[in-house]
């Protein structure tokens, strides 16, 4: 059973380069990526969401408090709001930069999903995470990394809205392209400047996120979405591994001249004394044999 | 009776039964068990490990640890043969013996550590080139195979194949030379692993210098590493030492030593984090200090020529030091990522014995290999009888030069 549809193969953009150098971007405008929108003013908590969750992705109802194998979202309650958790899809996923298989991709539609039977079950993808979204399958011999694939396969790839935006009826989960996500976050602010936190999480922390939040309060309020800075994690290991190249043929080159200089000398103080040596003992065995000077000549 | 049958054994292979044997066969047995418990119930069973805490002992240990303590191999190796130190070579056997074992003793934990042991191979050709991961697990690859290359020799001279012999040792110089090159990618990128995630390590040990501070240190593991291995065949297989070669090795680990800790303290100056370390009552700190304690001792045990002189001194050193890196690999991959965690996470005793185990097999399988393989030179008796001969004034005979691999 996989949980992914074949990697690389979403019909829009077959051609993926792991586009995470400055250089080779992801070929969709992050305007473009699909995303959802978490009003937590009009969150109410009815659960509904979750419950989508669960069908959509038949997962065992459990009701854990927080993300596990079985629970792709939960809805926290921090002080008077409702607070869904989630995947963040974000534009840059640092768990896909990790991934040495490529298990975890990024969409050229949006969601970040992942393909099992590439999976060698390194976690690193879980060590990664800056929201410490991924979970794992701890007890079975095959295990699998869980987490929200944005409905991708069975909704979101057929061009309908994923199992918690379809099941919200009060416009606190909404399905839409980054961009119109945005001007959309940004009317609600505008209209109800003071029910909204004038601030769109998401929408430049770590190069952007798909899932974006708007707040009644400060962001610093909600534990699991901390503040980050603009830049996206997989620059941080690219800027390392890049250079690398470049310090194999140096360093190649470097080493193969040293050894060549000291072995050359080497050889050459073998000479000298082999020489050396050689002449002494042929004079003083025979120091009239003419053939013997010319040779050690 | 059964003193009878244990006086026979003695008598037939020359074999003491002492306390290390029962704690290896211990360690063998208990390993096993937990093998067989881990391969049929899966990570759960045997492990602390979960959401929280994705990466523990066996990362931190089996993986990080031995990939750098084996990393004398690489050291020695290019000391030998790009800069041709004539006095290293009779220690290149036995070290590339310890590097060869430690990659495949990896190769073996890592089987426990994923999910998917049957999936190991996929990295070869799934690639991602954006990873870390896949870059070192590459370069582990490769230069495991050119261990085996570098260490074939050995194997085949005892099988007395000397044409195959001759050509690899023409081999040699290239293969060193890509086995320094790859162990250089691999070791410090190790630390570039935890680059990825500045917001989870603790500002302590997170740096831009993760993988010069890995690389650095692992040449110095590397290095007390073959200390300690001479000290073990010393000890258990009656080997000779060679305490100036050992005194050597020791005066290189400390230029690194110093080099290490002089990185850190830039770096710590660099994230203004000295202000931090006033912080006692916090795990991270006390464990930096720790970790740090065993850099500056060693260091100023190997400045001091009375006790790097000494036996026992240099087999102090050279466990202080071991203890040193683990101490900060344990830290990097567990202790810096607590705080983000907030899950205290201890290994159970499975995990321990499944981490010791791959010790003890190390331990069997160098002990074979010593047993059947031109390892070590022959010297202990033979220098003996080198000194008697040269005392009552006989004919000296002749050393045979074996070449180092």
């Amino acid at each position: 059973m996989r949980r992914g549809p074949e990697p690389l193969s979403d019909g829009k953009n077959n051609k993926k380069t792991f586009g995470l150098s400055p250089h080779a971007h992801h070929q969709t405008d992050p305007d473009d990526y699909m995303g959802l929108l978490i009003d937590t003013v009009r969150c109410t908590g009815c659960m509904a969401c979750f419950m989508a969750c669960k069908e959509v992705n038949e997962l065992p109802n459990r009701n854990d408090e927080d993300l596990n194998k079985d629970t792709y979202t939960v809805v926290k309650k921090i002080g008077d709001a409702f607070v869904r958790r989630l995947c963040m899809h974000c534009v840059k996923p640092a768990c896909e930069s990790v991934c040495p298989v490529a298990a975890l991709q990024k969409t050229a539609l949006g969601p970040v999903i992942y393909d099992e039977d590439r999976c060698i079950g390194c976690r690193y993808c879980m060590m990664a995470c800056p929201f410490g979204i991924p979970t794992y399958e701890w007890d079975s011999m095959t295990p699998r990394v869980e987490k929200c694939y944005m409905c991708y396969e069975k909704r979101v790839s057929q061009g309908k809205l994923t199992g918690c935006a379809q099941a919200c009826a009060y416009g606190a989960t909404i399905m839409g392209k980054r961009k119109d996500l945005i001007a959309l976050a940004r009317k609600r602010i505008q209209d109800n400047p003071d029910k909204y936190h004038p601030y769109i999480y998401g929408e430049h922390e770590l190069g952007g996120t798909g899932t974006m939040y708007l707040s009644a309060v400060p962001f610093e309020n909600i534990p699991f979405l901390p503040a980050f800075r603009d830049e996206p994690l997989p620059i941080l290991t690219w800027n390392v591994l890049h250079r690398l190249p470049d310090i194999v043929v140096l360093a190649g080159v470097l080493m193969a001249g040293v050894t060549w200089i000291v072995n050359r000398r080497l050889e050459r103080v073998r000479e000298e004394r082999g020489k050396t040596a050689h002449a002494n003992e042929q004079e003083s065995a025979q120091p009239q044999e003419p053939d013997a000077q010319e040779k050690t000549d | 009776m059964s003193l009878i049958s244990t006086t026979a054994i003695r008598n037939r292979a020359g074999f003491k039964p002492t306390l290390w044997t029962f704690v290896l066969a211990f360690v063998l047995i208990a390993g096993a068990y937990y093998s067989f418990v881990r391969f049929t119930h899966g990570l759960g069973d045997v492990s602390a490990l979960s959401d929280k805490v994705p990466w523990g002992l066996w990362v931190g240990f089996d993986v990080l640890c031995g990939v750098g303590l084996a990393a004398g191999g690489f050291t020695i190796t290019a000391m030998v043969y790009i800069f041709n130190i004539e006095r290293f070579h009779h220690i290149t056997r036995p070290t590339v013996l310890t590097a060869y074992l430690g990659y495949i003793l990896v190769s073996v934990a890592l089987m426990y550590d994923i999910g998917r042991p049957y999936a190991i191979w996929h990295p070869l050709f799934m690639w991602n080139p954006h990873s870390v991961m896949f870059e070192v697990s590459l370069c582990v690859t490769v230069y495991t195979s050119v261990l085996t290359i570098e260490f074939l020799p050995v194997i085949l001279e005892r099988l007395r194949m000397h044409r195959a012999v001759a050509f690899l040792r023409r081999l040699i110089i290239p293969l060193v030379i890509v086995g320094v090159l790859l162990s250089t990618l691999h070791q410090s990128s190790l630390g570039t692993v935890f680059l990825i995630a500045p917001y989870k390590v603790h500002p302590l040990w997170y740096s831009p210098l993760l993988p010069i501070f890995f690389f650095v240190s692992a040449v110095f593991a590397g290095l007390a590493t073959t200390v300690f291995e001479s000290f073990m065949s010393y000890r258990f297989f009656r080997k000779q030492l060679d305490t100036e070669v050992l005194d050597a090795l020791l005066r290189m680990a400390g230029l690194l030593l110093a080099l290490y800790f002089a990185l850190k303290l830039i770096d710590l100056k660099n994230k203004a984090a000295f202000s931090m370390l006033y912080q006692l009552n916090s795990t991270e700190v006390r464990m930096f200090l720790l970790e740090m304690a065993l850099i500056v001792l060693p260091l100023a045990l190997i400045m001091m020529p009375r006790v790097r002189g000494t036996r026992r001194g240099m087999f102090l050193i050279s466990v202080l030091v071991i203890l040193g890196f683990v101490l900060n690999r344990m830290n990097v991959s567990v202790t810096a990522f607590s705080a983000y965690h907030g899950v205290n996470y201890f290994p159970t005793f499975p995990e321990f014995m499944i981490s010791a185990f791959m010790v003890g097999i190390g331990f069997v399988a160098f002990y074979f290999a010593v047993k059947h393989f031109a390892i070590f030179p022959e010297e202990e008796p033979f220098k003996q009888d080198y000194d008697d001969k040269l005392r009552a004034g006989m004919e000296l005979p002749e050393i045979e030069k074996r070449p180092a691999l």
